[in-house]
């Protein structure tokens, strides 16, 4: 039995809105649980980070565990970075059996762009092979082989990258993914519509749902800093540009106003399916963007 | 070839304080080719070690230097026994295969690791070291356009790059290439791209429980000349 009822507006014509929030560097959950309640009916579902950016932080699985107690709807982040396949499967068992319906099979930033740099690197699996290995339990065996004793039922995601410099491999491994079984995907942020469009192009042949991804940036020197920092991140000169033009202290406000349009477009031009939001760090401004996107009515 | 580096002066002083006669031992095979234990290498380490003690005014150590063929190989070994009689200790400046041969040969000795062994790799130019295969023991080149993803991969991932590549690089280090764009464009250049969409499962970590053992003895026994 699926627990996931993201799944079911995936097989909808809805226009998907998924956001994240990044779990606490320590016990005090106050915060994450303001960003849950302020978030859960505003969004179909809400990512919890498992460990972004190699930075330790509350397991991605207890936030889902909050997610799900205060009546919203988890997609569980795994990274195959800190957790051997026993540790991944496991913790998959776990999530089932309390409720949790989505997972996204991420293959994890390297430990090198952390707070623990000297920690060691796992990568027993990759994210195809652990989308694969998912499909696996559900069939009814762990991945060893062995019967499992209740088998999981999830609804499975990865993530892609359209506007990598290089994108032929990307795209190569995107078509793995969906091989392997990923319903749906949430992109790498996207900054230039123009990679986007190429990349439905591309994609629109597969069964999958597809989220773009909308990083809310906070300021030009930001912008500038996940691009030389953050695995993945490409923000395009015009947005650095954009965000360069706001007042002191207005930079969060041009940030907001960027994604509000770029959602706005995606969303009136039918560009994907929907759209993934991740506000790092600041979780608290999700509602204003979807608000200036016009989302507002959509899901509340 | 075995790659190493040696470790710094302060170190090894510290490792040699309790004992007065120390043999500065090098190897012959690898440690000399990348210049971390040679017998050039001893040379300059025994120099080394006698100036920073006469300057510091502390220690009473005496030195002997000697350089083995090789240090990993139980034949070679034999000829240390006549050096070994009156030292107090043996610094290895042999890899971590040299410094624990040597060892289980001399089982009274204290043995000291000199140098700090690295990776299996090949020179890139002079003085510069790559690493290029961590001995798997499940070689996959044939598929990879013969770049190794398991070692040049930071992750070590097999089915394709990771989303943090940029500029061809890694998200691991800028001045490291992506082993996976190098992967593609020489798939591409090959003709077998078809290697790189195939699905690979996850790895079968059974070869490598450490410490891991070859026999080749079987073969051997087949010409009668061995036993």
């Amino acid at each position: 039995m699926s627990n996931s009822l993201f799944e079911e507006k995936l097989g909808s014509d809805e226009f998907l809105v998924t956001t994240e929030i990044g779990p606490p560097k320590g016990t005090d959950t106050s915060e994450m649980l303001h960003h849950i309640a302020l978030l859960k009916d505003r969004v179909d579902a809400i990512n919890v980070t498992d460990g972004q950016s190699s930075v330790m932080r509350f397991a991605s699985l207890g936030g889902c565990l909050l997610v799900k107690e205060y009546g919203g709807e988890p997609i569980l982040q795994v990274t195959c970075r800190d957790r051997n396949r026993l540790a991944i499967q496991a913790d998959l068992l776990v999530a089932y059996s309390r409720g949790i319906g989505n997972v996204l099979c991420l293959t994890g930033d390297s430990i090198d762009v952390g707070d623990h740099k000297e920690a060691k690197p796992v990568f027993d699996l990759d994210s195809v092979q652990l989308l694969r290995m998912i499909r696996t339990m559900e069939s009814g065996t762990d991945v060893g082989g062995n019967e499992l004793k209740g088998a999981p039922k999830f609804c499975i995601g990865a993530s892609v990258h359209p506007e990598a410099d290089f994108i032929e491999p990307q795209l190569l491994k995107f078509d793995k993914k969906v091989a392997a079984g990923a319903q749906f995907f949430q992109t790498q942020g996207i900054f230039d519509l123009g990679s986007l469009r190429r990349f439905m192009q591309y994609a629109s042949q597969f069964d999958v749902k597809i989220l773009a991804g909308i990083i809310v940036l906070a300021s030009a020197r930001m912008a500038r800093y996940m691009n030389d920092n953050v695995p993945g991140i490409i923000v395009s000169q015009p947005v650095i540009d954009e965000l360069a033009t706001a007042e002191k202290g207005k930079g969060l406000q041009k940030g907001i106003e960027i994604a509000a349009g770029l959602i706005r477009t995606i969303r009136e031009e039918k560009l994907c399916h929907g759209v993934h939001v991740m506000a790092v760090g600041n979780e608290g401004v999700v509602p204003d963007i979807l608000e200036a996107a016009g989302l507002v009515d959509v899901h509340v | 070839m075995i790659v190493a580096e040696q470790k710094s002066l302060e170190e090894i002083r510290r490792m040699i304080d309790p004992y007065g006669r120390v043999l500065i031992l090098g190897c012959g095979t690898c440690m000399t080719v990348c210049d971390a234990g040679g017998e050039r290498e001893v040379s300059f380490l025994h120099n080394a070690l006698r100036v920073a003690q006469a300057r510091s005014g502390n220690g009473t150590h005496t030195f002997l230097e000697y350089t083995l063929k090789r240090q990993c190989d139980p034949e070679f070994l034999d000829m240390l026994t006549d050096r070994v009689e009156d030292v107090d200790a043996i610094l290895s400046l042999g890899c971590g295969i040299g410094v624990q041969a040597v060892a289980e040969r001399f089982s009274d000795l204290p043995v000291l690791p000199g140098v700090n062994t690295s990776f299996m790799g090949m020179p890139k130019e002079w003085g510069i070291w790559d690493e290029r295969c961590v001995a798997c023991g499940d070689c996959r080149l044939g598929e990879t356009a013969g770049i190794c993803p398991i070692t040049r991969c930071t992750k070590g991932i097999l089915n394709g790059p990771c989303a943090g590549t940029k500029n061809g690089k890694c998200e691991a280090n800028k001045d490291m290439d992506c082993a996976w764009v190098l992967i593609y464009k020489r798939l591409e250049r090959l003709g077998q791209l078809e290697n790189m969409r195939r699905y690979y499962p996850p790895r079968n970590f059974r070869p490598i429980p450490r410490p891991r053992r070859i026999v080749t003895r079987a073969t051997l026994d087949v010409g009668g000349e061995n036993e």
